[in-house]
């Protein structure tokens, strides 16, 4: 074997458990006309530079979770905070990709 | 190439076994509340009513045209869209990045419904190459056939045809769920990242083929493995999970998910020259 791997910093095929949502989250799929999570179910709490963090597909980046925000013991719990999180994070006018689309956007 | 730092005092975040090694790289601090407002729309989206209900006839409009015109009736609140006489045209759909129920009388050509990020979508034709391709979440659903390529590079959302497709489904997707209620053609699941694909009926040769990662499910016959993929057993979470999802996809009502065959990546190729580096970070 030539090169290098390197791991996952979470389960990518952790299932999600519907028993779990948050309240939050809820409101979200409701709103959005959907059935489940739908895009969230990829979406898991995993770490950066030593902290609980999320992965921003928009940002291409890790989001950090403050540490004021306890964390539960088992993955599926984090998972929905992260989920959350990451909504709030996206939804957010200081988004990075709203600086990018004020400086890029053609119509 | 990126730096690889070996932790040795165990933190917080090894501790709940989330990690073994980081990754260094440039750094942007982004900080925001998150306790602020709840909004669960990208900023600067339309503010449309499922309620509010319009249709638009495309017979002598241009994909273009269309398009905008779809933006347009977005910007005015219009929640739900009907597309009258589509008849097939290429890149109808596209970039949608909107809550929107959006309904297609008819078919479309290639590149339908490409880079879309929220609407729910329901095709009541076939649709051609490439359809859904990027999508980033929400949901489509072909009511008939697909062609070559569905679904290409998904990275999230639910993809739903309710008949058959052709070769290369889900190649390259990095997340989300694509269902097809009939059977797949050779090289589905070509070198896809992440994500499930659920394939009730026979899929051809070569399934998953040089597949990373995520996961197949088949109901039906399999023509041959493609490299490095691999059985695996059906757990009783993945038939939970099933059995809600084809209840999402409106297909498979009664189907034994029980006797389904979970095929995942052997994991052989998980070996790199060099690594890319995490290039942004984002701090609260």
């Amino acid at each position: 074997m030539i090169g290098q791997s390197i791991g996952y910093r979470y389960d990518v095929n952790l299932l999600p458990d519907y028993s779990k949502l948050t309240p939050f989250l809820k409101k979200y799929i409701e709103a959005m006309g959907w059935d489940d999570l739908n895009w969230l179910e990829d979406v898991h709490m995993g770490y950066e530079e030593d902290r609980p963090a999320v992965f921003c597909r928009n940002a291409n980046g890790w989001v950090t979770i403050p540490s004021s925000i306890k964390l539960p013991n088992n993955q599926q719990d984090r998972d929905m905070i992260a989920r959350e999180l990451l909504v709030k994070f996206q939804m957010s006018p200081k988004h990075p990709l709203v600086d990018l689309k004020k400086a890029y956007l053609k119509f | 190439m990126a730096n690889l730092k070996t932790v040795s005092k165990k933190s917080k975040a090894q501790s709940m076994g989330m990690h073994t090694e980081v990754l260094t790289g440039r750094t942007q601090q982004k900080f925001f509340n998150p306790d602020e407002a709840e909004n669960f729309y990208y900023f600067g989206t339309y503010d449309v009513d499922f309620n509010k209900r319009t249709e638009l006839d495309v017979k002598e409009m241009t994909a273009p045209e269309a398009n905008k015109e779809i933006d347009n009736l977005m910007s005015q609140g219009y929640g739900t869209i009907v597309i009258k006489n589509p008849q097939g045209k290429h890149s109808l759909g596209v970039g949608i990045l909107n809550k929107l129920n959006l309904i297609f009388e008819g078919s479309l050509g290639y590149f339908g419904m490409g880079s879309c990020d929220g609407p729910i979508v329901r095709i009541n034709g076939r649709v051609g190459w490439s359809c859904a391709e990027n999508l980033m979440a929400g949901k489509v659903v072909i009511e008939k056939n697909a062609g070559s390529c569905f679904g290409a590079a998904i990275r999230g959302g639910d993809l739903i045809c309710k008949g058959s497709v052709g070769a290369r489904t889900g190649i390259d997707m990095k997340g989300g769920t694509i269902i097809i209620g009939g059977d797949a053609g050779a090289f589905t699941g070509f070198m896809m990242q992440r994500g499930r694909i659920i394939i009730l009926g026979d899929v051809g040769i070569n399934l998953g083929d040089s597949m990373y990662d995520g996961t197949i499910f088949v109901g039906g016959e399999i023509g041959s493995y493609g490299s490095d993929a691999v059985d695996s057993e059906l757990t009783s979470s993945d038939q939970d999970w099933l059995k809600r999802k084809l209840k999402v996809a409106e297909i498979g009502e009664n189907f034994d998910v029980s006797k389904m065959k979970k095929i995942v990546a052997g994991k052989k190729l998980w070996n790199y020259d060099n690594l890319e580096p995490t290039e942004k970070k984002g701090a609260i």
